[in-house]
């Protein structure tokens, strides 16, 4: 079983979610969706300053595997996007929920965040796509 | 659940993430398939390849059906225990399976196929055998462990007997010898040296579990397939099939046209094509930007035409975007690759990409 942070939300499509005070949230990938992935070997980080939708993919992350894309789990503005990882993308395989976040978006409408999962429900969602 | 080799419980046991390959459950990697890569680079890597096909060709008509059966001519095997590659063609001269096959003595010679193709295999060499004095075997009963690596040779010789030990002493490359219960070939898969040892399926897990206590590592079929696509080998089903002939495939060399009588299954197709010229051709492409080149993607060379990828990944040794891809003949040194909608610039070059651990890319790519 993967790591599923508590103080996280979460998306169908394996984002997770940081709330943060300041009307900004952190994403980036579930432990569970690096590890379906394999070794990152490229990241395309979203550009600073574009508007995002819910459910718009925003990012790029591939593996030796294959490549995936990285949906917004909320609409708004990318306010900060993690640079390092062109560099160092095996971060989002070391340190999903920490180093290896993908970019900052700030909140268009907060009501977003309700359509999120908790962790106990991501944890099902999980446990349902692997049957 | 699909087949499971005599190792399937020691890669459960090491960690294994188990896929379907060609309805094996097959070990795809065991935690980093990055790591397993640079393993057999730089020092000794195990992969399990009992899927594959080992066949058996013994009786007195044996070389006549080999130099009937393969594009390549086994008559270039002057000594016993030399092993060649080859084609195997339909009369189209399409690809069937690539294989290898060891030269035993003049009444026996061992192939190893893809699993793949396994059924088509045997039903082709089986129908193509009856006009000859000769039996086809297979022998499921074998498992089949290849060690790679620069240290492969010295690890493998720390874990058998003695009297195994001092025949892989001399053993040269490309060439099998048999050792006790063993049936190793100084071959493989990963540009790098090593053996492929072939034994009975009741001695599997022990000589695996002996090789890991050694400082051997287990390795996954992602991290084949990057070495041998470093390597410049072909994959079948990828960059070859019975739609393609071995000459849009990048294996020309394999192909042995001399003597001009001997007529192996193929050839007159073959020649045909080769007279009229194909239009197409394998090359190896190096991605110049950021991103991994995959399986058909689209290659726009400019003014000339388009080619697909056939195998793209990336190398983990150069840290880099490689692949083959089949393209217009007319391609120089640079074209593009449609990368989700963007074209991105790669070069062409010769293929291996690396070599016992080095890189053979020119200057500059």
């Amino acid at each position: 079983m993967s790591e599923i942070p508590g103080e996280l939300k979460y998306s169908k499509s394996h984002e997770w979610v940081k709330i943060e005070d300041d009307g900004t949230v952190v994403v980036g990938i579930s432990e569970h969706a690096q590890d379906l992935l394999g070794d990152m070997v490229y990241v395309e980080v979203p550009e600073v300053g574009n508007e995002v939708e819910v459910e718009e993919a925003c990012a790029v992350v591939e593996s030796v595997k294959a490549a995936s894309d990285v949906y917004s789990p909320v609409s708004g503005t990318i306010t900060e996007s993690n640079e390092v990882l062109t560099d160092t993308p095996e971060l989002v395989n070391s340190d999903p929920y920490g180093e290896g976040w993908i970019m900052r978006v700030k909140l268009a409408d907060r009501a977003d965040l309700d359509q999120l999962m908790d962790a106990s429900a991501y944890a099902d969602h999980v446990a349902a796509e692997d049957h | 659940m699909g087949n499971r080799t005599p190792l399937y419980d020691e890669h459960v046991a090491m960690g294994a993430k188990i896929v379907d390959f060609a309805g094996w459950d097959m070990p795809i990697h065991y935690g980093s398939q990055i790591e397993e890569h640079h393993q057999v680079r730089e020092d000794a890597g195990m992969f399990d390849v009992s899927h594959m096909t080992v066949v058996d060709l013994n009786g007195p008509g044996v070389v006549d059906f080999m130099r009937k059966l393969l594009a390549n001519d086994v008559a270039r095997l002057k000594q016993e225990g030399k092993a060649l590659y080859s084609c195997m063609l339909n009369d189209k001269g399409g690809v069937i399976d690539d294989l290898i096959v060891y030269f035993m003595n003049k009444n026996w010679f061992r192939m190893v196929v893809n699993s793949s193709t396994r059924e088509k295999d045997l039903a082709w060499i089986t129908k193509q055998s009856e006009a000859f004095d000769v039996q086809v075997t297979e022998r499921p009963e074998l498992a089949m462990i290849a060690v790679q690596g620069p240290n492969a040779i010295a690890r493998v010789k720390q874990v058998v007997d003695e009297s195994v030990s001092a025949l892989l002493e001399n053993l040269g490359v490309f060439f099998a010898v048999e050792a006790g219960d063993f049936f190793v070939g100084r071959t493989g898969y990963t540009g790098e040296d090593g053996f492929e040892i072939v034994l009975p399926a009741a001695m599997a897990a022990k000589f695996w579990n002996d090789l890991s206590e050694v400082g051997v590592e287990p390795i996954g079929l992602g991290a084949r397939d990057t070495l041998r696509l470093e390597a410049g080998m072909n994959l079948y089903g990828a960059d070859m099939d019975e739609q393609i002939s071995p000459l849009e495939a990048g294996l020309g060399w394999t192909v042995a046209w001399e003597p001009a009588e001997r007529d192996f299954i193929g050839r007159k197709s073959l020649q045909a094509i080769r007279e009229k010229k194909p239009a197409s051709k394998l090359v190896g492409l190096v991605l110049q930007d950021k991103g991994v080149l995959r399986n058909h993607q689209k290659v726009v060379v400019a003014g000339v035409g388009d080619g697909e990828i056939t195998s793209g990944s990336f190398s983990p040794t150069l840290e880099k975007a490689i692949a083959f891809a089949r393209v217009p003949v007319g391609i120089g040194s640079e074209c593009s690759v449609d990368m989700r909608g963007r074209l991105l610039p790669a070069k062409v070059v010769k293929v291996p990409f690396v070599r016992n651990g080095k890189s053979c890319l020119p200057e500059g790519v």
